[in-house]
Formats: structure tokens, C-alpha cells, sequence
């Protein structure tokens, strides 16, 4: 069979071009490589090259010839042992054959037949049970998230950490301390300041297998990391087409610190749980800090686990049991009420708690739901706590525009609007870069007051 | 040939304290030549397929040919023991097939249909295979140098004497993290060889005009990282050079740097009419220095091949590309179920 030497496109939004210059003869001999045709378009120049071997039987457009249509044949290849004339003439006889062959699939097509399928949903597993009788222990946010970490590592032999000061220093706020003695410097690994590259380093050794756990001192200066974060970690699932992933865990302390001002003290919970592939953990209280950051680690998935500085050091009771895994994209009703919603998460639950003491006061009865993953997100909690109270306000500390109560609205205004008695309010932090002086700091951050006054104004008091 | 042209490298300060310096070019068996032969040129007709391929509008977005540059996957190939890693950047589909990937599963991903490597997913820049170690395929200049560091943290991690060859070109040898990954590699003795392929133009722009150092294998000196310049147009020197870095690598040395001397022919990516440089200069390097015709000389003057059996192997390639491309034009596209599937697991 002759082939056809089709018009090319340069790109895949050209439609014609021009043929500018022949470089080979009909009759000539080329081989693959050889360049015979130039061809130009309003932005380029480009260069034919011969993808077969064999003798050029017809040129069918001419040189010179403009506006010729991608796909259209432009000459004819003999292949060895053909009969040059006969080739040309197989499919000489059509010069004008400009139709686009239109190769690929129809996507106009397949894009009305169906329309675009709904997420598939997943179930969550609850809380596991605590048995009566449980011993509870008060522990702090601090001990209770190293505690995990220590029993995984016990647990698997390819959970490691690693980080700035994770190892002979104990942690910039201690939260590996005593690892190092554990586990020694293989599996707690003190990096250089070199955050986007040693997250790269996590995320290629989490693709070979491993389970690092990669602590940022903070996770402002994970902005340095984010590109291995989202383009590595969170994608390279679905890029493989499920053959490979990053079972990692990046976690260290988000969000406001105190007076450290503008570049170290934002909630990133937000930003991250824009991104699909990724799961979003930001615990409050120390029994979820340490049953997440547990499931976080035995997550094939990339999880960011968002701590906060100012929670580290408060106490909460946690169960003890030899092995305490919390669901990942479970919310918990932290107090029930009837009255009104409240929803929020990390530190935002302070103003929450806060909040609902005063108002219990009021004769206001408040059920507070503490969200502890923002990826995946568990509207069904939120929609059925709603459904009940008709009153929604979400809390948090991050940054106001596209918020995760942003998010949250939309969602209960589609899925439960006729259940609203008002509109949902969201409160945040405010739409500014974090002040150092004391007084504009709290003015910067939400507050107990501004809770109350939300509750106040969407339960009409 | 290709280095007598080339400046001889430079002796190092890192070469000199590790005593390295590029070794010979391997003398290689007919049964090396004819299999460095075969590789090869499956890699050459594959990527003139693909580019007519994208001409066809069979495949879409970015398109980035490996032709030119066959014998630095190939000769490194050659020098690798099971277990070790391969990743590299955005211009791949040579190191696919290096690594064994199906022609079929690379043309069909090229296409975007349901058998390819990534089920249609991923496209040119991103494939993968746990079972071949190749770790992609990666579309983030620079990413994979970090990434690939990682995967040499994990070899050491289990000491288990497997390698990760870690590829990326000479505009990505400018990238930050990069130099992260140097310092870390070197602090730690993982065994990563850094296989910078300088093709000379970063995108459109040549060494000359965008690096302060255009030795790129004395870019790890401030490391302790030594590094070798190799003539990546010659498959045997490639492999020799390959050889001395896995070695040094085995031997609990740390990281090593290759920088391989090579040149694409075509433009950066399929878009690229490649104005930056002049026809002249890459005619020059096709017909003095093309890595698969240095081979099939050889071939042909110690007579370990005639013309007939050089044809045969080139029939034999030619029908696994036809067969590939004929394949991957013809596989339907992902099921649209697949948009929700291997986002998490």
C-alpha cells in the first residue's frame, strides 16, 4: 500500500496552514528523518520529516499552496517494491480531499450523550466504640500527638519522620521528643532548612513505598513545599492511573501563632482541601489529635495534618487503649443542642466552646460539631445537625474569602435550603495580613463576642 | 566523532578529590552493539511516529520527542541491575521504552484511551510503572531531582543496593530544589546518580545564555558531589560511564552527577519551530554524530550485521511501532466513570 503524507498540525488548535517549499522531488528516495516539506502558519515555520521509508511517487499539493486543511494529503509514498506512477496515481486523483479525518474520538459527542457522572460516594466508618470503663488520662494536644507517632513507628518499620529539629533538638515545639532514643537517626531523621526539597524527598520515598511522616516546623514555610505537596503527593494516584501513590503525612502547626505577625500565622485548611487527592486533618481536642494523626499515618493517601501552636500545650482526656484509630472524614458532635448549629474546627473550637457556655446562659441551646477533617468533608453530620436546629454559623480562624465556610453555605444552601430559618453566617478571620501590635492581632482574629452575636442574629434574639 | 569536537572536560576540584574522571567508551560485544542497535532505534521510530501521531491530532497537548538523544537511556539502560529506579522530566517516552514499558501502553496514553499506562489519566508527561521502577514522568521542571533523591533515601532506608537514576536537563539543573537535594544526597550517602541531559537549549534558550556554570558535572562541587561529562551521543560511552557511577553509587559513596552531551533534533515540544538555533547546527549533529548511526557503522564494519539483517531488526521495530500506534488509534477512550476513579485510595 502507498501511504499518505498527511498535512500536519503544529499544535492542536491549528486548523490549516500553508504549504511553503517541497525539499523533495517526486521520484526522490527519503527515508524516515528526512525533512521534505516546510509548511508555516501566521506563528511558525515548521519542518516536514518523513516518517517512512521510501520514494516520493506525488506531491498533490504544490508548493506555494495557502489555507491547506489539517490531514489533507499532500503527497504520496511509494514503499519499496511499489511502482512509483501506480502510487501516485492510487490517490493522486484527489488533490482537494481537505476534510479534516477528524481521528480523534468525538468529544462534542460523548460530551451531550452524558452528561458528567456525580462523585461517587464513599462511606465512613464511626468512631470506634470506647469500652465502659475505659480509663481516661489527661494528656495534652503535645503528648498526645507523639504518642501516635511513637506507636506507629512501633507498629510498622517503614513509618519514619522527618523535619527540621525533629531529632537531637526534640522538636521546635517538642513534639517528637524522645523519638530520637526510641527510634534512632535512621527513623528520625533531622533535615537541613531546606523545606521543598526534603518534602520531595518525603513524597519520592513515600512513591517507593515508605510512610514518612514530614514535619514542617510550621506550615507557612510549607508554601516553599507546596508544589511537591499538590503536583507530586496529591496527583501522581490519578496520573498513574492507580498504580502508584504517596502514603505520606505532612503535619506541623497552622494558623496564628501569637505576635508573630503577618508571614507566620495563617490557616492554610482552606487552601488545602481545594485540592482533590488530598485529605485535610485539623484536630482539635487531644484524643482526635491522637486517633487522627494514627488513621493519618495508615492512610495510603497523602494527608496534611493542620496542628495548631496554642493548642499544643492544652489537656483534654484520652482514652487509654493499645490502639486508638479515629475515622478520617468524620465529624464529631462535640456538645449536642437543639437551637442552633455550630460548626467549626482546630483551634476555632475555643470560640465555639466559649461561645456555648455564655449562650447556654441566654436560654440558647447550641449543638456544636467539631468538622477535625476538612478533606473529605462530612456534610451528612452538618446537614442532619440543620436539618434539626434550621441554624447554621461555621467558625474559623483562617482568612474569609473562599473559606471553608464559604464552602460549607454553599453546600447546606443547595442540599437543605428549605430548612434554613436564616441565612447561614460565616465568621473568619479578618480579610487582612496578620498585624504584630497586640491590639489589632485580636482585632484580626475572630472572637467569642462575634460568635455570640451570629447565634443571636440567626435565631432572630 | 562526537567528542573530538566537544571540549574535553575539565578536571574538577570534586573529580579530582574522588579521583574520578570519565572512563573510556566500553568495547562492546556484537551482542551489546546489536541490542544497543535494536533499543535505540525502537525509541527513534517510535517518537517520528508519535510526532506524526500529534501532526494527525491523534494526540493532544504537550508533546516532547526524545529523538537525538536515544543513546544516554539506552547506554545507562545497560548499566542498571534489577530493583534500580529511573525518573525523569517531561520528555519520557525514551525512558518508557528504556525501561520496558509497552510500546502500546506509552502510544495509547500518548492518545489518551483506556489502555494506556495511566488508563488515559496522564498523558505524555506522566506515566509510571512500580513493577518496571520507572517513577514517571513528571510535568514540574525540577520536581523529580527532589523526588528521585527520595527514592534514593528509600534504597538506603532498606539497604538494599538498588540505585535511582535521577534524570533532568540542563534548564532544570537551575531549579532550587535541586541543589536542596544535592546537599541532602551527599549528607546522607544516598545512592542517586544525577544524569543531567544538557541537549543544549532549555526550551529556547541555549546553556550559554542561562547558566552561570555550563560544566554542569561540576554543578555538585559545592556538595562534595564529583561529576563526569560524558559523550551522550556515543551508546558506549554512556554505558562505561553508567558502570563507573552504579559502582561508585553500590559502594556507599553517595550521589554522583553525569552530565551527558547530547542534542534533540526536533523543537522543545511539538509546538517549537526551533528558531533559536540553525539548521545548519542540526544537520551537523545528524550526520556527524548520531548516536544510532555510530552503532550501525560499527556493526557494519566488523561485520557482525549485512544490510539484511540490519533490515530485519529495522522491520522488527517498525511493526512494534505500527503496532502500537495502530493500537492506540483504535482503543476506545477511558469510560467516563474513570473521571472518579484514583483520586484517593
Amino acid at each position: 500500500m502507498p501511504i499518505e503524507i498527511l498535512m500536519p498540525a503544529l499544535s492542536p488548535t491549528m486548523e490549516e496552514g500553508n504549504l511553503s517549499k517541497w525539499l523533495k522531488n517526486e521520484g526522490d528516495k527519503v527515508v524516515a528523518g528526512d525533512v521534505i516539506a516546510e509548511i508555516e502558519t501566521d506563528k511558525a515555520t515548521m519542518e516536514v520529516e518523513a516518517v517512512d521509508e521510501g520514494t516520493l511517487a506525488k506531491i498533490v499539493v504544490p508548493a506555494g499552496t495557502e489555507g491547506v486543511k489539517v490531514n489533507a494529503v499532500i503527497a504520496v509514498l511509494a514503499v519499496e517494491g511499489e511502482d512509483t506512477d501506480k502510487a501516485g496515481e492510487a490517490i493522486g486523483e484527489e488533490p482537494a480531499k481537505a476534510e479534516t479525518a477528524a481521528p480523534a474520538p468525538a468529544a462534542a459527542k460523548s460530551e451531550a450523550a452524558a452528561p458528567v457522572a456525580a462523585a461517587p460516594k464513599s462511606e465512613i466508618a464511626a468512631d470506634p466504640d470506647v469500652p465502659a470503663g475505659t480509663e481516661m488520662v489527661s494528656t495534652t494536644v503535645r503528648e498526645a500527638l507523639r504518642d501516635a507517632m511513637a506507636e506507629e513507628m512501633r507498629r510498622d518499620g517503614d513509618v519514619f519522620v522527618m523535619g527540621e529539629e525533629v531529632a537531637e533538638y526534640q522538636g521546635a515545639y517538642k513534639i517528637t521528643q524522645g523519638l530520637l532514643q526510641e527510634f534512632g537517626p535512621r527513623r528520625v531523621v533531622d533535615t537541613p532548612i531546606t523545606e521543598h526539597g526534603f518534602a520531595g524527598v518525603g513524597v519520592g520515598a513515600a512513591m517507593a513505598g515508605l510512610k514518612p511522616i514530614v514535619e514542617f516546623m510550621t506550615f507557612n514555610f510549607a508554601m516553599q513545599a507546596i508544589d511537591q505537596i499538590i503536583n507530586s503527593a496529591a496527583k501522581t494516584l490519578y496520573m498513574s492511573g492507580g498504580q502508584m501513590g504517596a502514603p505520606i503525612v505532612f503535619r506541623g502547626p497552622n494558623g496564628a501563632a501569637a505576635r508573630v505577625a503577618a508571614q507566620h500565622s495563617q490557616c492554610y485548611a482552606a487552601w488545602y482541601s481545594h485540592i482533590p487527592g488530598l485529605k485535610v486533618v485539623m484536630p482539635y481536642t487531644a484524643a482526635d489529635a491522637k486517633g487522627l494523626l494514627k488513621a493519618a499515618i495508615r492512610d495510603p493517601n497523602p494527608v496534611i495534618f493542620l496542628e495548631n501552636e496554642i493548642l499544643y500545650g492544652q489537656s483534654f482526656d484520652v482514652p487509654k487503649l493499645d490502639d486508638f484509630v479515629l475515622p478520617i472524614g468524620k465529624a464529631r458532635i462535640h456538645k449536642h443542642g437543639k437551637d442552633v448549629t455550630i460548626v467549626s474546627f482546630g483551634i476555632g473550637m475555643t470560640y465555639a466552646v466559649k461561645a456555648e457556655t455564655e449562650l447556654r446562659g441566654m436560654g440558647i441551646d447550641a449543638e456544636i460539631i467539631d468538622l477535625r477533617t476538612i478533606r473529605p468533608l462530612d456534610f451528612d453530620t452538618i446537614i442532619a445537625s440543620v436539618k434539626k436546629t434550621n441554624r447554621l454559623v461555621v467558625v474559623e480562624e483562617g482568612f474569609p474569602q473562599s473559606s471553608v465556610g464559604d464552602h460549607i453555605a454553599s453546600q447546606v444552601s443547595q442540599r437543605a435550603f428549605d430548612f434554613l430559618d436564616a441565612p447561614v453566617i460565616t465568621i473568619a478571620g479578618k480579610d487582612v495580613p496578620m498585624p504584630y501590635a497586640a491590639n489589632l492581632e485580636k482585632l484580626a482574629l475572630p472572637n467569642v463576642g462575634e460568635v455570640i452575636e451570629a447565634v443571636k442574629a440567626v435565631t432572630y434574639r | 566523532m562526537a567528542t573530538a569536537a566537544r571540549k574535553a572536560p575539565a578536571k574538577s576540584k570534586s573529580e579530582g578529590k574522588s579521583g574520578l574522571s570519565a572512563p573510556k567508551p566500553a568495547e562492546f560485544t556484537k551482542d551489546e552493539e546489536l541490542a544497543a542497535y535494536r533499543h535505540m532505534l525502537l525509541i527513534r521510530r517510535f517518537e517520528e511516529k508519535a510526532g506524526q501521531l500529534y501532526g494527525m491530532g491523534f494526540i493532544g497537548g504537550f508533546c516532547h520527542l526524545y529523538i537525538g538523544q536515544e543513546a544516554v537511556v539506552t547506554g545507562m539502560k545497560m548499566a542498571l541491575i534489577d530493583g534500580d529506579q529511573m525518573i525523569t522530566a517531561y520528555r519520557d517516552h525514551g525512558h518508557m521504552l528504556a525501561m520496558e514499558l509497552s510500546p502500546r501502553g506509552v502510544m495509547a496514553e500518548l492518545t489518551g484511551r483506556r489502555g494506556g499506562l495511566s488508563r488515559g489519566k496522564g498523558g505524555s508527561m506522566h506515566m509510571f510503572s512500580k513493577e518496571k521502577h520507572f517513577y514517571g514522568g513528571h510535568g514540574i521542571v525540577g520536581a523529580q531531582v527532589s523526588l528521585g533523591t527520595g527514592l534514593a533515601f528509600a534504597n538506603r532506608y532498606r539497604d538494599n543496593n538498588n540505585v535511582s537514576l535521577t534524570y533532568f536537563g540542563d534548564g532544570a539543573a537551575n531549579q532550587g530544589q535541586v541543589y536542596e537535594s544535592f546537599n541532602m544526597a551527599s549528607l546522607w550517602k544516598l545512592p542517586v546518580i544525577y544524569i543531567i541531559e544538557n541537549n543544549r537549549y532549555a526550551m529556547g534558550t541555549s546553556v550559554s545564555r542561562s547558566s552561570a556554570e555550563t560544566n554542569f558535572s561540576h554543578r555538585g562541587a559545592s556538595f562534595k558531589i564529583p561529576g563526569i561529562q560524558v559523550d551522550g551521543m556515543d551508546v558506549r560511552a554512556v554505558k562505561s560511564a553508567g558502570d563507573q557511577a552504579t559502582e561508585w553509587c553500590r559502594g556507599g559513596n553517595g550521589p554522583i552527577i553525569l552530565e551527558m552531551q547530547t542534542y534533540r533534533y526536533r523543537g522543545h515540544s511539538m509546538s517549537d519551530p526551533a528558531k533559536y538555533r540553525s539548521k545548519e547546527e542540526v544537520q551537523k549533529m545528524r550526520s556527524e554524530h548520531d548516536p544510532i548511526e555510530q552503532v550501525k557503522a560499527r556493526l557494519t564494519e566488523k561485520k557482525w550485521a549485512t544490510e539484511d539483517e540490519l533490515k530485519a531488526i529495522d522491520k522488527e521495530v517498525r511493526d512494534i511501532v505500527a503496532d502500537a500506534a495502530e493500537f492506540a488509534q483504535n482503543d476506545a477512550e477511558p469510560d467516563p466513570s474513570e473521571l472518579w476513579t484514583d483520586i484517593v485510595l
